[in-house]
């Protein structure tokens, strides 16, 4: 094998384990998209603020242990998100789509000045207890950070596609995505629906916190982790949560390979935009992704 | 203008006074009627008459600017629409209204949602209460797939289905409510003769057999005339007449209001 190759395998591998970790950020904005037809830009910032707490709560300042700023971490995201769907995004349902994204793209900024405002704006780490050497299977080399967040995500992938395709709430939320009205009539309850999206968004963006704090440390700049989320779900499809995976390790993996392979001999840089070429391109040839639902409308 | 509205015995469904008005245009002014427990119950009018508009007030979907609906005693005026479905009453649209991705079984035993009480975090766990209510749902949503003949169909995408089944599997998901009256908005609307005979004998069936009221929104007269025990009219909002498919088919009014003056003075 030519050492080119190798590389390209050993790339491949590292961005199907980081684009499993952007497919886990993605489902929270899915999840929320499915269910509420709302598009929430401040996913990102769900981590990041999911991150702040759990590593302040960690840190020297509180001495929580681990465990417990993790619990406490969880806690504070269900409750976050339920308050905001009730305080923010409730009264917005059924307003013009753009004042949903306007008021989650406030809520963004909002909240990356008030995490470092409460709790301080130092970079901070998460420490979670695993080893910090590398491992290797077969041709692949990873970070165990890495492993632990592919297989975290692999499991709550798992287990949202199966709450969605087999248990009877998840089969009343796909009704509540498809028809707010009709749900309604059905006996649903539309908005213990909207308020259990936001909640699995919230957890979920507990879990990205912790994955990419502990990978990459804990400042505002985590946010940027939820930039990945738009090229990933307009490849997977806005309201596929298989789409999120596949979009995920596409996002993942010509990230990797940008990186290894152009960004040497441009001097950097691709490895950043290689996702949004992507998405432009997936936008114009197939704009509802590659598993997303294609509307089609009565004439 | 006849009005036999003081001759019910037993009324499940009495509006009062309703209006609706969108912007500037009164879609319902001050409507009032009465629907007789266990009847079969038109409302007819031209496009634009306000039929869907007072459908929409009665299941919630839009709040009544003024007046009154009850039903068995119970103001609706207020309720969301998942509060009315708890009261017991069930609709279908006017266009397909079924959820697209869901088999006819999942379109069905959403309909007996509202019957279930078990937990998000149960269900999480499927067992014990949660499986022994799914199975006594299940056997319910069976009976009806087995009442409207679609067994056949039951693991079949919606989407997939000819318009004229995919109407009958929605009347089979309001049916899943057990609702105790069935609000039914244009069901044979763009059918062939066929599948609206089909229909017209569903309709029968429900109202015969389980008992249920019907409240029937429809174009075909024919159909009105022949199923209906009672038939209230509508016309640019308002009611214009009111009695048995009898006295309604004589009433000058709504002979005016389908057929335009001049055909009376002819």
């Amino acid at each position: 094998m030519s050492g080119n190759m190798a590389f390209a395998i050993e790339l491949f591998g590292q961005g199907v384990a980081n684009g499993l970790m952007y497919s886990l950020v993605a489902l929270g904005f899915v999840l929320i998209y499915k269910a509420t037809d709302a598009i929430n830009f401040a996913q990102g910032e769900f981590v990041m603020i999911a991150g702040i707490v759990i590593s302040a709560l960690a840190s020297a300042a509180y001495e929580f242990p681990l465990w417990l700023a993790l619990f406490a971490g969880l806690i504070f995201m269900i409750v976050f998100n339920i308050a905001l769907e009730r305080v923010v995004l409730r009264p917005l349902i059924g307003r013009p789509i753009v004042a949903i994204i306007m008021a989650t793209i406030g809520l963004a900024f909002i909240l990356r000045g008030i995490g470092p405002m409460v709790f301080g704006a130092a970079p901070r780490g998460i420490t979670l207890p695993i080893e910090d050497y590398p491992v290797i299977i077969g041709p692949f080399f990873f970070t165990p950070i890495q492993l632990l967040g592919a297989g975290t995500s692999i499991l709550f992938l798992l287990i949202f596609g199966w709450f969605f395709l087999k248990t009877r709430k998840g089969v009343a939320m796909r009704a509540v995505a498809d028809s707010h009205q009709v749900s309604g009539a059905m006996g649903i309850n539309v908005e213990r629906y909207f308020a259990l999206a936001w909640v699995m968004a919230g957890i979920v963006a507990m879990l990205g916190g912790v994955l990419w704090g502990s990978a990459s440390g804990v400042d505002t700049q985590l946010a940027l982790v939820g930039l990945k989320v738009f090229p990933v779900v307009i490849l997977g499809g806005l309201d596929s949560i298989i789409g999120v995976v596949i979009g995920g390790i596409i996002i993942g993996v010509a990230e990797a390979l940008a990186a290894g392979f152009i960004d040497p001999y441009v001097g950097g840089g691709t490895k950043d935009f290689t996702p949004y070429v992507l998405m432009i391109i997936m936008l114009m040839i197939r704009p509802y992704g590659l598993l997303g639902r294609k509307l089609i409308e009565r004439i | 203008m006849l009005d036999s509205s003081g001759g019910i015995s037993d009324p499940i469904l009495t509006v009062d006074k309703v209006a609706k008005s969108f912007g500037g245009v009164q879609a319902v002014r001050e409507v009032s009627l009465q629907v007789e427990r266990g009847s079969i119950f038109s409302i007819i009018g031209p496009n634009g008459a306000g039929k869907t508009s007072l459908v929409n007030m009665i299941s919630g979907f839009y709040k009544a600017d003024q007046g009154s609906i009850k039903f068995d005693g119970t103001e609706l005026i207020g309720r969301k629409p998942n509060g009315i479905a708890e009261l017991g009453i069930a609709r279908t649209f006017q266009n397909i209204a079924l959820f697209r991705g869901l088999t006819v079984l999942d379109n069905l035993m959403l309909g007996r949602h509202v019957r279930m009480k078990s937990s998000v975090l149960s269900c999480f766990m499927y067992w014990g209460a949660a499986q022994k209510e799914e199975i006594h749902h299940r056997k319910r949503a069976e009976e009806i797939i087995d009442f409207l003949r679609i067994s056949d169909l039951r693991r079949a995408n919606t989407g997939e289905l000819a318009y004229g089944l995919q109407k009958r599997v929605e009347l089979g998901r309001a049916l899943a409510l057990d609702p105790t009256l069935l609000l039914l908005d244009e069901p044979m609307a763009g059918m062939n003769q066929e599948e609206k005979e089909d229909m017209v004998r569903y309709v029968l069936d429900v109202n015969a057999e389980f008992g249920t009221t019907i409240v029937l929104i429809e174009h075909d007269m024919g159909v009105v005339m022949d199923i209906s025990d009672h038939i209230v009219v509508l016309d640019q909002g308002e009611k214009i007449s009111d009695g048995t498919p009898e006295q309604v088919k004589a009433d000058p009014a709504v002979i005016r209001a389908y057929l335009g003056a001049s055909h009376l003075q002819e």
